[in-house]
């Protein structure tokens, strides 16, 4: 057995939230130099421009890349034989996540209660946390700093065997032409099909966070990641919303069993500020 | 590209045209979610506001916490369709320029189109870039409301373009139609 101090893993999701709130992917800007290059549309190239220059500015001047700094959402593995010792998993993990948010100046978005009263709780906690116990003695932590403007613009349906390849491509069209400028295309689209309602989701939420030039191992998904990227370019929406032909950079499927009766699609759509950074201990 | 200043005249905004880049300078207010549903409230209630909104300029914008050296942190547009249900009221005081992402509301861009008004884009998510176009930002009201209070930015070369003109033609509509592969 291995023994982790949770003070260990608070500095390491402080460091993860600091990171990727200020640090764009090298993936990410890689990709969007290339649309600027390919770009037809003038004012969609113009975006494009700014929002290179911007995450040039944010890395040099460490300011975060988008004043809505998110949500924090992190993806815990923690292998069977690690002891956290000294303070429970979620503590470390707010713990971290509300000194980054500190430290960063980063913005506090998160209010404690949704309904009624909608108090800020002042320091961006609570985290949304997900476990998953694995084999061996590290432990994987994947930090997200997730903006509302394009979580806003996911959506989740039950479709039946039935809808098949043909429903599931009419859906994430649909989501994306609804979503249209507002979570600040270029997006990058996470799709989950299968499981149940939940796991749908949570493996859409993942698929975000993957990089841009990995594609599902099995061809049959990955022709299916290829062909919505293509679809989605063809409907013009563009940089900004405002015409053109990168509307987004990515589509990402992750799949799981699912039960005979159906046929559970999740769309979790993500902004160009697509902010990650994972580590293992 | 044309530079505009704030407060806007009566004649800019009806010389702009759907697709045009602007850059502004002078002074406007910021407001989200939480400062309009105050806002509306007090319209409401018939009692004043605590700016004069008269010809002035709303950004949606809760910036992130200035560091220091910064008169503000980062500083991009949220998405506007959130502020669809208050914002006729606004134009209906005399509100003439907004800025914001995303789409409007039908009834929206009747109110910007009878009030002759103008909705404006930021480029979203290049909050860090914008923030570079803000010179100084002083809390005029909510401070309470943190993020979202109402603040008045001075603001120079700030660069929007124009995506609702006052005669109701939307550039999200024009763009993606000229870009669409069917
Ligand atoms: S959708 Fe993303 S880029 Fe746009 S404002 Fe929200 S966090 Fe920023």
């Amino acid at each position: 057995m291995r023994i982790v101090q949770a003070e260990t893993i608070q500095k390491e999701i402080t460091r993860l939230f600091l990171d990727a709130g200020v640090n764009i992917e090298k993936d990410v800007d890689t990709c969007l130099k290339n649309a600027a290059n390919n770009e037809p549309s003038p004012v969609g190239r113009n975006v494009l421009e700014q929002i290179i220059r911007n995450n040039e500015i944010a890395k040099e001047e460490k300011l975060p890349i988008c004043q809505d700094t998110g949500m924090a959402v992190v993806f815990a593995e923690i292998g069977q034989d690690v002891h956290i010792q000294g303070g429970s998993l979620e503590n470390a993990i707010n713990k971290g996540v509300r000194k980054a948010y500190d430290e960063g100046y980063f913005r506090k978005s998160i209010v404690a209660e949704p309904l009624f009263n909608r108090k800020n709780t002042g320091d961006n906690t609570p985290a949304v946390i997900h476990v998953n116990i694995v084999e061996g003695d590290k432990i994987k932590l994947l930090a997200i700093a997730k903006g509302f403007g394009s979580e806003n613009m996911s959506a989740i349906k039950m479709l039946v065997p039935a809808d098949g390849v043909e429903g599931v491509k009419k859906f994430v069209l649909e989501t994306v032409d609804k979503a249209g400028p507002n979570p600040c295309p270029p997006i990058i689209v996470g799709i989950g099909i299968g499981g149940s309602f939940e796991k749908a989701a949570i493996m859409a939420k993942k698929c975000t966070a993957k990089p841009l030039n990995y594609s599902n191992p099995d061809p049959n998904y990955a022709k299916l990641e290829d062909e919505l990227l293509e679809s989605i370019n063809k409907r013009g929406i563009g940089p900004g919303g405002l015409g053109g032909r990168t509307t987004a950079l990515k589509v990402h499927i992750e799949y799981a069993p699912t039960h005979i009766a159906g046929l559970p699609v999740a769309i979790n759509i993500c902004c160009h500020a697509s902010r990650h950074k994972s580590c293992i201990i | 590209m044309i530079s505009l200043q704030l407060p806007l005249k009566d004649e800019d905004i009806l010389s702009l045209r759907a697709g045009d880049s602007v850059l502004l300078t002078g002074h406007l207010y910021t407001a989200r979610d939480a400062a309009h549903k105050r806002l509306v409230e007090l319209v409401d209630a018939g009692k004043p506001l605590p700016f004069d909104i008269k010809n002035e300029t709303i950004y949606y914008v809760g910036p992130a916490p200035a560091p220091p050296g910064h008169a503000v942190g980062s500083a991009g547009p949220t998405t506007s369709y959130r502020m669809d249900a208050y914002t006729p009221k606004l134009l209906e005081l005399g509100l003439k320029g907004m800025i914001g992402k995303g789409k409007r509301s039908d009834e929206v861009i009747e109110a910007i189109k009878k009030h002759s008004a103008v909705y404006f884009g930021a480029t979203g998510g290049a909050a860090a870039l914008i923030s570079k176009s803000i010179i100084s930002s002083e809390i005029v009201a909510y401070p309470d409301l943190g993020a979202e209070a109402i603040r008045r930015f001075t603001v120079k070369n700030f660069p929007v373009i124009v995506l609702i003109d006052c005669l109701g033609n939307n550039q999200y509509d024009i763009g993606k139609k000229q870009y669409a592969i069917i």
